[in-house]
């Protein structure tokens, strides 16, 4: 059958054939029905890529409407509609299985040393119900729109006449979409790891994709059973959240937010992932503390369960539940400020090499820094009641989530896009992308924090006058954001087109996925790689005629293994 | 019964040494009869007793009782029918695991809305009694 | 569940001399597929307790609550019933694992024996579930929003043969695929169709239980509010709502205030472990299909482990929603 063409059909991996994944097999059933875990990420590029799009263009629109006070193209409705779609497609359809989905399908079985994911099926089964997950949000948006915000608190959410029914379902899809893939994710780095790959010579972005599949198979199925009810209860008014037949709209908020909360963290461990691969690699150093930074993506995964109620402080949670949920809120700092600590180490005397994945990542660590920090004023309770749904938890987020997770995705779309189309882009053009995105970004997101502490509240269509030049200058920096973005997507494509030809290892980096040709043979690896410390970069020469680096295993790897991480401790 | 259905299976028969009698791979557990049976006496005698135990007058205690049955009959399901006792011990590890985020959601949801239900009793009692004196007017 | 354990068999390109068929193309021995397809599995049995999970913690927070609603509801749900379900489902797990030992073992008779019992066990419980949904629908015990208790009998049987009008299709369709396949001397769809269509009328026989049972153990299934069934009566009174609390309280002085969430659990709760039953009978379904094609083998019983694992807790759920849900004082 169809499905299986990707794989019968491969030739052998001969070391002078050019077949690699991408050319092994031609015509679009051989995509559709693919099983290999290479080319599910690039379709998952591709869609999350549109989505990402689909709500940018979105999230533009709201910040033309907000140039003035008053009306100026958009009904207060449509507004509402607007700000829903933009939260729920950025969050359900682009940021959650950006990097997990896309980056890490791509390279999880690569970095580990494997052939594929432990399950193929599932993989494309999970890429499947992305798909029809997106199709019911675009459903939702013909059928009536969504006003509910992202959230779809109840008992708004029960009442309001718009799809509601429609977007839960599609949330519930995408639910165990993401479930699969970190089923797919767990399965794999426990029971696929080829002779020598032991626990703690994982490259520490398999560590932050372990800690997020944790997340994924613990936390999303309370989603979907929060959606079950939510979608009962609008079907049959089951009442459970209802407080017209007896039921408690808290509990909802309890239910959203149990899932809720850790999936923010689904959202920002695969981020750092990827920075503490660019960051060790262009600081030419040994990562400092491997284990410390392992471990805390397991911290964070852990500890993310236990703050949810943080999201509740002004809507009812009784005050004992508000104040032990304050408090262990500030014990997530403690991992992200060791990852923070240990990535600023890394780079200290380290030969730094400013190339675009390395100019994203230490954006990353700047925008990630205000984000993380600004978390704790709204973790604090009384200053939380002051800022709660004010513009300040919406820059809050954003810093997080576009100044974290976006700008690790790019960073890392950035440093793996040679591996995976074996074309090198434009370096200069690149650059410059990075640096309108970084300006663009700091100056639509920091005016909504001055906005929000004078009391700016979010989802408004309609403000006071005197917030309207914080509120032109955030248009103008989205504005510069999308000029960043668009230059970067030029440059990305144009590489396809015109690119150079990526050698092997462009970066010198030392995990697996540079062993392999650019872009990798179909089952990865020719020859089984040797497993070595993923961050050692003694062997590395660079090589002018290929114009990248190869392994001249010289300096004799086996001293290192000896003694490892000397520096953690 | 077993072993003379094995021979069909070229690719077991190297499996089968240092077994003896039995005809699995090095990594299958099959239960003794004696334990299946054994463990499902075991679990119909437990739904019996609770089934008694729900007709005394328990009390408080009659949640805890049922519970703690309920708890020794899945105990039993899943460490000798779902083979958990013989499984790696990630596997125990990581359902024992979900366990404990259940009671975290359970724990600190029921804590937080046994806080608060005075105030909606307040709430509702006020609600009703509008709602059934609007009519009059 | 099906494609976590299912083997990539028959794109296996097999370059590895010692390949066996079973053995997808990334792994490199039967044990390493094994132990992955069973983590995998395991993986996916806590996403569903905790999707489960979320029904007891809003059992939990409204029992712990509203204890008066659990107290009056619980006397419209037939303990005997209940009990005898739990026994039903019990007898399925061992037959579960029967069938798992079997495959272990490569006794495919067996296998096949013990997967048709454990199937015709799924369909008795749909259908002594079936007559309680229609005995507390009978009577206006609808969810919250359409809660209305009334002292009379609605409808009568015609929403108990709403509720097994699907099966008795399933069954016709299986006896027709069953006829079929015989005349067409296709043997294996013979014995798979026939199999299916046997243990699909267990569902009948667990409606006959439903009424014999709560007679045979003398138990008064349907409270307080419950009067001999009047056949034939105009259903009107079903659709009425009583959404209102308010109303509510003024019409009906036995029901406590929101009696209806209780029932919205219930319904909830069993209604999903219902779903779960369904997707069970499918899954157990595929595999007596592959066990009827032989294809299981001393080292590829991965599948039958992992279905028989799903079934399990499914088993697991019902033992807490037995004495959560009938056992009540």
């Amino acid at each position: 059958m169809s499905a299986t063409v990707a794989t019968q059909s491969a030739p052998h991996p001969q070391a002078d054939a050019p077949t690699n994944y991408l050319t092994v097999t031609r015509g679009w059933r051989s995509w559709a029905f693919t099983l290999d875990h290479k080319r599910i990420g690039v379709m998952y590029l591709v869609a999350v890529l549109s989505a990402f799009l689909l709500g940018g263009i979105m999230a533009l629109i709201l910040r033309m409407e907000l140039v003035t006070p008053t009306r100026l193209f958009l009904s207060e409705d449509l507004y509402n509609h607007m700000f829903t779609l933009h939260g729920a497609v950025m969050t359900f359809l682009f940021i959650i299985p950006s990097i997990p989905a896309a980056l890490g399908n791509f390279l999880l079985p690569i970095m580990l040393g494997a052939k594929d994911l432990a399950f193929p099926r599932l993989n494309l089964a999970s890429f499947y119900l992305w798909v029809a997950g997106a199709i019911f949000f675009l459903l939702a948006i013909v059928l009536g729109g969504l006003d509910t915000g992202w959230t779809f608190y109840t008992p708004y959410s029960t009442t309001t006449n718009t799809s509601v029914v429609t977007a839960t379902i599609g949330a519930f899809v995408l639910g165990f979409s993401s479930i699969f893939t970190g089923l797919n994710f767990i399965a794999t780095i426990n029971t696929m790891r080829p002779p020598g790959m032991t626990w703690f010579r994982m490259p520490l972005f398999l560590w932050a994709l372990y800690a997020t599949s944790i997340i994924q198979v613990l936390a999303t199925p309370v989603l979907g059973i929060t959606l079950v009810l939510l979608a009962a209860e609008r079907v049959l008014g089951i009442g459970v959240f209802d407080p017209k037949l007896g039921g408690d709209p808290v509990l909802f908020q309890h239910f959203f937010w149990f899932y809720s909360h850790p999936a923010v963290y689904i959202m920002i461990l695969p981020a750092m992932g990827v920075i503490s691969e660019v960051v060790s690699v262009f600081s030419r150093k040994h990562i400092f503390g491997y284990r410390f930074i392992a471990y805390s993506s397991i911290a964070i995964a852990l500890l993310g369960f236990l703050v949810w109620g943080h999201h509740m402080f002004t809507s009812g949670q009784s005050q004992r539940a508000a104040i032990i949920f304050s408090g262990l809120t500030f014990s997530v700092s403690i991992p992200s400020a060791i990852k923070v600590f240990n990535w600023l180490t890394t780079m200290y005397k380290g030969s730094i090499w400013l190339a675009t994945p390395m100019c994203y990542a230490l954006a990353f660590i700047f925008l990630f820094g205000i984000g993380g920090l600004t978390g704790l004023f709204l973790g604090a309770l009384a200053t939380d009641v002051h800022l709660h749904d004010t513009y300040f938890v919406v820059a809050h987020f954003h810093y997080v989530m576009m100044g974290g997770t976006l700008i690790a995705f790019l960073a890392g779309l950035h440093y793996w896009w040679p591996k995976m189309f074996g074309r090198m882009y434009h370096e200069g053009w690149a650059q410059l992308a990075c640096f309108i995105v970084f300006v663009g970004l700091n100056l639509t997101f920091f005016p909504q924090f001055i906005m929000g502490s004078r009391g700016m509240p979010r989802r408004y269509a309609r403000y006071d006058a005197e917030f309207q030049p914080f509120h032109v200058m955030s248009t103008t920096g989205a504005l510069l954001l999308g000029v960043g973005l668009v230059i970067c997507a030029l440059v990305l494509w144009q590489s396809l087109r015109r690119g150079r030809k990526a050698p092997a290892n462009p970066w010198g980096g030392a995990t697996l996925e540079w062993h392999c040709a650019s872009p990798p043979p179909l089952e990865n690896f020719a020859v089984a790689p040797t497993v070595g410390d993923p961050y050692d970069f003694d062997g590395l020469v660079y090589k002018g005629e290929e114009e990248g680096y190869v392994f001249e295993p010289k300096k004799q790897p086996a001293k290192r293994e000896a003694e490892p991480e000397p520096a953690t401790v | 019964m077993a072993d003379t259905q094995q021979a069909n299976h070229p690719h077991s028969a190297h499996d089968a040494h240092g077994h003896g009698e039995h005809a699995h791979a090095s990594f299958a557990h099959p239960m003794a009869p004696r334990m299946l049976l054994g463990v499902f006496a075991a679990l119909i005698a437990l739904t019996i007793i609770t089934v008694v135990a729900a007709n005394f007058p328990l009390g408080r205690w009659e949640i805890v009782v049922s519970l703690t049955i309920a708890t020794i009959k899945a105990s039993l399901v899943v460490l000798f029918f779902m083979h958990l006792w013989y499984d790696k011990p990630f596997n125990a590890l990581i359902f024992v695991a979900s366990l404990a985020f259940v009671a975290l959601f359970l724990g600190i949801t029921l804590i937080d809305s046994r806080e608060y239900q005075p105030e909606i009793e307040q709430r509702t009692i006020e609600h009703v009694t509008t709602e059934v004196a609007a009519p009059a007017q | 569940m099906a494609s976590i354990v299912e083997p990539e068999a028959a794109a296996t390109h097999d370059h590895h001399g010692d390949h066996p068929e079973f053995l997808a193309h990334h792994f490199e021995t039967p044990q390493q597929q094994y132990d992955t397809g069973k983590l995998g599995m395991w993986l996916f049995l806590i996403q569903e307790i905790l999707f489960f999970s979320g029904l007891f913690v809003a059992y939990a927070v409204y029992r712990a609550n509203h204890p008066e609603i659990f107290v009056y509801a619980h006397q419209f749900l037939d303990k005997s019933l209940g009990a005898f379900n739990t026994v039903v489902l019990l007898l399925s797990s061992l037959t579960m694992a029967w069938a798992v030992r079997d495959s272990q073992l490569v006794n495919n008779r067996g296998l096949i024996r013990n997967l048709a019992i454990t199937i015709a066990c799924a369909f008795l419980f749909l259908g002594v579930k079936a007559v309680e949904y229609s005995h507390k629908w009978d009577i206006g015990l609808y969810w919250a929003s359409k809660f209305a208790p009334t002292a009379e009998h609605h409808g009568g049987s015609m929403i108990l043969f709403w509720l097994c009008l699907p099966f008795i299709l399933i069954s016709v369709a299986l006896i027709a695929a069953t006829v079929v396949s015989k005349q067409k001397n296709y043997e294996q769809g013979y014995r798979f169709y026939g199999i299916l269509a046997l243990a699909s009328v267990a569902f009948f026989v667990g409606v006959g239980c439903g009424f014999v049972v709560p007679a045979v153990a003398g138990s008064d299934s349907h409270g307080p509010a419950h009067v001999e069934e009047h056949a034939g009566e105009s259903d009107h009174h079903v659709v009425a709502t009583h959404a209102d609390p308010a109303h509510a309280l003024a019409d009906d002085v036995e029901s406590p205030r929101n009696a209806g969430i209780f029932f919205s659990i219930y319904y909830v709760m069993t209604g999903l472990h219902a779903v779960h039953i369904i997707g069970g009978v499918i899954a157990l379904a595929w595999l007596l299909w592959r066990a009827l094609k032989r294809q299981f083998q001393a080292e590829y019983f991965g599948p039958v482990d992992s279905v028989g694992l799903y079934w399990h807790l499914v088993d697991l759920v019902w033992i807490y929603l037995f004495p959560l849900l009938y056992l009540i004082h």
